[in-house]
């Protein structure tokens, strides 16, 4: 067991830290948000109607390009940095230290892979420079408003019309598709076959004919989400990606990517000591609540569950360095980690007393741009997303522990 | 970076777990649970035979020259098979300090007895104040030259009633001062408490005890942090052990028992309690590994602290969850005594309050964060 880095694990490190030294511009370096949040992140930036936001995207996108770390996992073949796995982690721990946002999106993490694996050299060609480059960003179409956690009884239609797909359904948490250019989607086309067998894997054009998106604002007033409705979209069949009816699998397409969360860690870690130290300044003592010792304590707990989350995502790290996957793991890490963030939320909040009210993060009574406020909010679909806590339990007891299915 | 075993930390394991299997069974746990000395000498001997309350003795002195993390791997074994006696006692509580604060002449004349299994020690440290801080400490301590009487009355002394020696902390004239006290003496009276764990305890009240000097006058408490660190996680490691077994014995339950026509472990409210136990198992494993590589590698004293802090404040409140839920899992079976499962969670507690729980840990980690 060692905590340490390695010799070259230090070296990555330092090679790292010195680009991020010389090349994170100087707008992402001060956190300077304008007070609107990184909404959407680099993606939102990117399409700003704001020409300095737009310039700061793109000068730290050509930046990373230049060193493969646009999507530091793909196969250098495939325009990546081809990284290990402990690389990658390296990689993201310290770009997390210092909150960089990160360009590529869905189309790194997601899209890319699944077409390096199942695309044709024709859709190869046509996706993967386009994502590298920051021309095409990508949304995901998968869940619909009757499947959820059953994501496999998804109902969008698409109907075979020689060499087109006709689609028609709906789609939700339609994630960032406003400021996205392309969207990949699962959609039914064998509705007679078992669920997990009559579903394709399609990419289209986001400003497809038919295809309409609207806004759903969630309860934080925030626009991230949409609804995704299909009226008669044609989607050449050519879009496909992997097999008819094979989609589900195709979906399910992981590429070696490390997968140990450990920049929600991060991120937990550093707010705590960001408070400390706003706490330590003279408008932080304004704020701070007569009766602290009520959450002193409590926060001490939130620390010590921090370092439980970063162990998790240690682990992970070390098996899959091992040349392992992560079983069960990878379950408690999403489980646990999101509900520690509601949990620091609402210790964080309490630090605040009343001024845990204030919502404004330009108000004179906000402490600390009321961003845990915010993130009270902010924190709550993250024991529901990708793939709820009941669901990461029921995995954990059913694939990690052996316990009969239900 | 990797959180996994070595190669030797695995062998290590896997021989643990084969001996402790065969030569310390359930049967021979309940069994030191009525016994007034509450070890088997012939066991005791077995262990020291596989080199293990010699495995932090350097080779010079008789030991096998191992770590402290490979101790704490050997500990899991130990609380996975809930192995009675007074191991913990004479190596954390006796070699450990020898081997911080002893002279030369000390190490030599105690370390190779302790390794071949021919002496027993504990530490005598907390008192009727029940405080695990310095100010808890008032046996008075008299020092003349290399000698220190002790007066006064030790609390919670573990396995006492068949130590050789105790490591009695005290306080002299300049200050905290440990000595190195013989059992068979007039000035030593012990008494055994009746604990949860039935484990052995003791009042020790010495009354004019003598014994030799143990480090510097005056010196003791900061002879004593690393040894308390060292206990501290090592309480941590034997709460991971036991508190996986306590989990695997449960979720096997889980599979086994039918109640509605079906194993009770496809009901998903006794999946969800399998998957927090779980992670709270893990959890506690690695926060408590992370203080014990912090210790053998000698990370800075500030970061060691903290790692141990906070390794305790967790392990203490998770495992203590991990063993309600599995009473909650066994339903009536468990909480008799013929049943298996409550051996663990009665002991669980005597290592969860073991040198501070959660609440004393939480405190120590908020200050030391500047919360």
């Amino acid at each position: 067991m060692d905590w340490s880095d390695s010799p070259e694990q230090a070296a990555f490190r330092q090679e790292v830290r010195e680009f991020i030294q010389k090349e994170l511009p100087e707008r992402y370096r001060a956190g300077d948000d304008g007070g609107e949040g990184f909404e959407g992140g680099w993606q939102a930036d990117r399409k700003s109607d704001d020409p300095v936001r737009r310039d700061t995207a793109m000068q730290w996108a050509d930046a990373l390009s230049k060193k493969g770390w646009i999507a530091p996992a793909w196969p250098k073949e495939y325009g990546g940095a081809g990284l290990s796995t402990i690389e990658q982690f390296i990689y993201n721990q310290e770009m997390a230290e210092v909150a960089a946002p990160m360009p590529g999106g869905m189309g790194v993490s997601m899209l890319g892979p699944t077409v390096i694996v199942h695309g044709t050299e024709e859709q190869k060609a046509e996706h993967l420079s386009k994502i590298l480059s920051g021309e095409v960003a990508w949304a995901q179409g998968y869940s619909e408003p009757g499947a959820g956690s059953d994501l496999a009884s998804l109902q969008t239609r698409a109907v075979r019309d020689g060499d087109e797909y006709v689609l028609n359904g709906q789609k939700i948490w339609t994630s960032g598709g406003h400021n996205a250019d392309w969207l990949f989607a699962l959609v039914r086309t064998d509705p007679e076959a078992p669920k997990h067998r009559g579903i394709s894997f399609v990419v289209m054009d986001i400003k497809s004919p038919g295809l309409t998106l609207r806004p759903l604002i969630n309860m934080g007033w925030k626009h991230h989400f949409n609804e995704t409705f299909f009226e008669d979209v044609r989607v050449p069949v050519k879009n496909r990606i992997g097999e008819e009816n094979r989609g589900w699998y195709v979906g399910m397409t992981l590429l070696d990517f490390e997968r140990s969360g450990i920049a929600g860690a991060i991120s937990y870690k550093r707010g705590i000591e960001e408070i400390k130290k706003f706490l330590a300044t003279d408008e932080g003592k304004r704020f701070k609540r007569a009766d602290w010792n009520s959450v002193r304590l409590e926060m001490a707990d939130r620390a010590i569950e921090t370092q439980i989350l970063f162990n998790f995502a240690f682990r992970i790290v070390s098996i899959q360095n091992r040349g392992l996957v992560p079983n069960y793991e990878a379950s408690v890490n999403k489980m646990y980690g999101a509900e520690l963030h509601q949990r620091l939320s609402r210790t964080n909040t309490k630090a605040w007393g009343l001024y845990g009210n204030v919502w404004d993060p330009k108000s004179k009574h906000a402490p600390m741009k009321a961003e845990h406020v915010q993130d009270y909010v902010g924190s709550v679909p993250h024991t529901i997303f990708s793939g709820s806590n009941e669901i990461q339990r029921n995995v954990i007891a059913t694939r990690g522990l052996g316990l009969p299915r239900g | 970076m990797d959180l996994g075993l070595s190669e030797t930390q695995e062998l290590l394991k896997n021989a643990a777990r084969e001996f402790l299997e065969n030569e310390c069974p359930e049967t021979h746990v309940r069994e030191m649970e009525e016994d007034d000395k509450g070890y088997s000498p012939v066991l005791w001997q077995k262990m020291a035979e596989q080199g293990w309350q010699g495995l932090l003795i350097p080779e010079e002195h008789g030991g096998a020259g191992f770590d402290f993390l490979d101790l704490c791997v050997l500990l899991e074994e130990f609380g996975r098979a809930l192995v009675p006696g007074p191991f913990m006692s004479t190596v954390l509580g006796g070699a450990v300090p020898i081997l911080e604060a002893g002279s030369d002449a000390q190490k030599a004349e105690f370390l190779p007895k302790i390794a071949s299994g021919d002496l027993i020690f504990s530490l005598a440290l907390t008192e009727p104040s029940a405080r695990f801080d310095e100010a808890g400490i008032e046996t008075k301590a008299d020092v003349s030259g290399s000698d220190v009487t002790f007066t006064g009355t030790k609390l919670f002394v573990p396995d006492a009633n068949v130590a050789d020696y105790l490591i009695v902390a005290g306080k002299s004239a300049a200050g905290t001062t440990l000595g190195i006290v013989a059992t068979d003496q007039p000035g030593v009276k012990v008494t055994q408490l009746q604990t949860i764990a039935r484990d052995k305890q003791a009042e020790v009240v010495l009354d004019g005890a003598k014994g030799q000097l143990l480090g510097a006058d005056g010196q003791g408490w900061n002879l004593l942090k690393p040894v308390i660190e060292k206990y501290t996680t090592a309480e941590c490691a034997y709460l991971v052990g036991l508190s996986q077994m306590d989990f695997e014995i449960a979720v096997d339950y889980a599979k086994e028992r039918v109640q509605f026509g079906r194993p009770i472990g496809s009901f998903q409210a006794i999946q969800h309690k399998c998957a927090d136990m779980v992670t709270d198992v893990d959890g506690s494993r690695f926060i408590m590994y992370k203080a014990a590589w912090s210790i053998a590698s000698g990370q800075p004293e500030a970061d060691t602290s903290l790692a141990v802090n906070m390794a305790k404040a967790w392990c203490s409140e998770a495992t203590r969850r991990v063993v309600a839920h599995g009473q909650q899992i066994h339903g009536g079976i468990g909480f008799t005594k013929d049943y298996k499962i409550q051996l663990y969670f009665r002991r669980q507690k005597r290592a969860e309050i073991a040198f501070g729980d959660s609440d004393y840990h939480r405190e120590a980690v908020a200050a030391q964060l500047g919360l």
